[in-house]
């Protein structure tokens, strides 16, 4: 079948390309027309920001092997920067430009929050690394609830409904090629040295510092990325909604489609978010099946759905056949 | 000076709430090396069925605490077989992320049942007295006196008896004690069965102090008793009650001096600060790391 894969690396991916452009056009048309409910589009809309915050969990909880519990910290600082810049900065501008840039502002900003959790994490490992992350989102959540200006604990609104599906699908999909591309790179490797021997990693000359920093800055982008299109969906932000309840949520999407791997977080956040939808049914008890749906797969299946496995479009092998036509 | 003994009397009552869950946290940590996400939610067990025992029973004191510390203490053990042992040898995350899914279910199966705060009346006689200008509760000195009993309890069960013995080893090396013929099993369930029944005690124990629950006070209390027995060094009993009380002081006196919205943000800042400086906790033991 070689004659059918033109050479070069803008061919290798050629399938997957054409998924995503065909998705795209479809995002587009279905935002323009209303091709589907209301309702549906909201649903797409969710799958696509909890897709992003799964796989920037994922990066810093299944790649790097440390263990956040305050990514939701992350996520409201990109919430909060995005939201003021779009109302009160950038409102006068035309919302083509607004929005794009206030959701980037965002997640620059979660990135430099994230800077200053990398930091602790260079002396500090494992359940007591879990706590510097789960103090910094309580110290992100007091400091806003301690800001008037900002509305304090009453919250913010004001943002326009800016979160469209197509925009929802160009951030999942850029949240999943950069972080694919950025777990295949040089960096990569050095994040999976750290999980799996940070001693050996050091001796072998990666250089740790960096490679955490570099992935914890990465992993908060894109939470702060999910953040701003949160809050221009739902038009409506408040400390409240970013406690750790939120990071729970997270870190159930992670565990359930599995560490370490993309295709693992894309299932865990579809399943999660449909799961919740398709039991609303259930009224108040529908909190209390979901949890119990969990543990019974934890218990048959406690890798989640993909632990370590990748799917193979997503994998660097992917296109070069079995080996033999190497 | 006499409010801020009057604080400091504050900080012990609310320091007592946090070293009992703490201990439920960092016994379990000690003989599994997992953290029992859900503990925070069997404090909140704890708190109802306090409210079940003054409300709907119309029981007395020590008997509401009793229920309440045995109810806690069968949910545990129960959740430690269903949940946790199935999954002893699976990878670390599948049991965290069963603990996040019990305590999630235990808030909402508590909330489907409840679906409004309850208010708990006063299951003590109410009364307070002057002590040097300090005024001093009846709650307060029950709550202080009674987990001091209950931790000088646990402290003689670990320390001195073989049960402890046996619990102390398997924390030292799990690998090596079954060969020497100890019940691995039995000793997990019964620190379960502790840990959850001190939760349970420290849930009345709230419920006195703060009156109106609802299902999610696990949440945060839970957390905070968390950051107590990390503050302590986890897996350390003494270090859970010393981090506990400084936790506990370090809350009521940024909300006696600052704006009392400054609270979690000074108390999280200083854990912060004291993990960078120390960062295996006050009495933790780095462990050595051998390449």
């Amino acid at each position: 079948m070689d004659f059918m894969r033109p050479a070069g690396a803008l061919g290798k991916y050629l399938p997957v390309k054409a998924v995503v452009a065909l998705g795209f056009m479809l995002a587009l048309s279905i935002a323009r027309f209303n091709l589907l409910d209301n309702y549906i589009q909201l649903v797409l809309m969710l799958i696509g920001i909890n897709l992003i915050l799964t796989l920037s969990l994922n990066l810093v909880n299944g790649y790097m092997g440390e263990f956040s519990v305050g990514h939701a910290g992350f996520m409201a600082a990109g919430a909060y920067v995005s939201s003021i810049l779009s109302v009160r900065v950038l409102a006068s501008y035309s919302p083509v430009w607004v929005f794009p840039c206030a959701v980037l502002a965002g997640g620059l900003a979660a990135g430099v929050v994230g800077l200053a959790v990398a930091v602790p994490s260079f002396k500090t490992r494992g359940d007591y690394l879990a706590i510097v992350t789960l103090a910094f989102s309580m110290i992100v959540k007091s400091v806003i609830e301690n800001i008037d200006a900002v509305g304090g604990p009453r919250g913010f609104l004001g943002m326009d409904k800016l979160t469209t599906l197509p925009w929802v699908f160009f951030w999942t999909v850029a949240a999943v090629w950069i972080i694919r591309n950025f777990i295949y790179s040089r960096f990569g490797r050095g994040v999976l040295s750290v999980r799996e021997d940070e001693i050996a990693a050091d001796l072998t000359g990666v250089n740790t510092r960096n490679v955490k920093m570099l992935a914890f800055v990465v992993s908060s982008f894109f939470a702060g990325i999910a953040g701003g299109l949160y809050a221009h969906l739902i038009q409506y932000i408040s400390p409240g909604v970013f406690d750790i309840v939120k990071s729970t949520e997270m870190l159930v999407m992670v565990y359930l489609g599995g560490v370490g791997s993309i295709a693992g977080s894309m299932i865990g956040a579809a399943t999660y978010t449909v799961l919740l939808e398709a039991l609303r049914p259930l009224g108040i008890w529908r909190m209390a099946v979901m949890p119990l749906l969990l543990i019974l797969l934890m218990i048959f299946r406690p890798k989640g759905i993909m632990g370590y496995r990748e799917a193979r479009w997503l994998s660097p092998s992917f296109g070069r056949g079995t080996g033999k036509d190497k | 000076m006499i409010y801020f003994f009057q604080q400091a009397l504050n900080a012990a009552q609310l320091g007592s709430v946090y070293a009992l869950i703490a201990l439920g946290y960092t016994m379990v940590y000690g003989v599994l090396s997992m953290i029992n996400f859900a503990h925070g939610d069997f404090f909140m067990v704890g708190a109802f069925l306090c409210f079940v025992g003054v409300v709907v029973l119309q029981l007395s004191f020590i008997p509401v605490l009793l229920l309440a510390m045995a109810g806690v203490t069968m949910l545990g053990v129960a959740t430690e077989r269903v949940a946790y042992r199935p999954l002893r040898n699976a990878p670390k995350a599948s049991a965290i992320i069963t603990s996040l899914g019990v305590g999630i279910f235990l808030e909402h199966f508590t909330l489907g049942l409840s679906p409004y705060p309850k208010y708990i009346p006063p299951v003590l006689p109410s009364f307070s007295f002057n002590a040097g200008g300090v005024s001093v509760s009846t709650f307060q000195l029950a709550t202080i006196s009674i987990s001091f009993i209950l931790m000088l309890a646990l402290y003689l069960v670990v320390n001195k008896t073989r049960v402890g013995l046996a619990m102390r080893a398997i924390s030292a090396d799990r690998g090596i004690v079954p060969l020497m013929g100890v019940p691995v099993d039995k000793i997990i369930a019964l620190t379960f069965a502790l840990g959850s029944g001190l939760g349970g005690a420290a849930g009345v124990m709230y419920a006195m102090a703060y009156p109106v629950i609802d299902p999610y006070i696990g949440i945060i209390i839970g957390w905070k008793a968390f950051i107590s027995a990390v503050i302590g060094g986890i897996g350390n009993i003494r270090g859970a009650v010393l981090g506990a009380y400084i936790l506990g002081t370090v809350e009521i006196m940024t909300a006696a001096f600052l704006p009392s919205t400054y609270r979690d943000l000074v108390a999280f800042s200083l854990l912060l600060i004291l993990l960078i400086f120390r960062p295996h906790g006050l009495l933790g033991r780095a462990e050595s790391q051998k390449v």
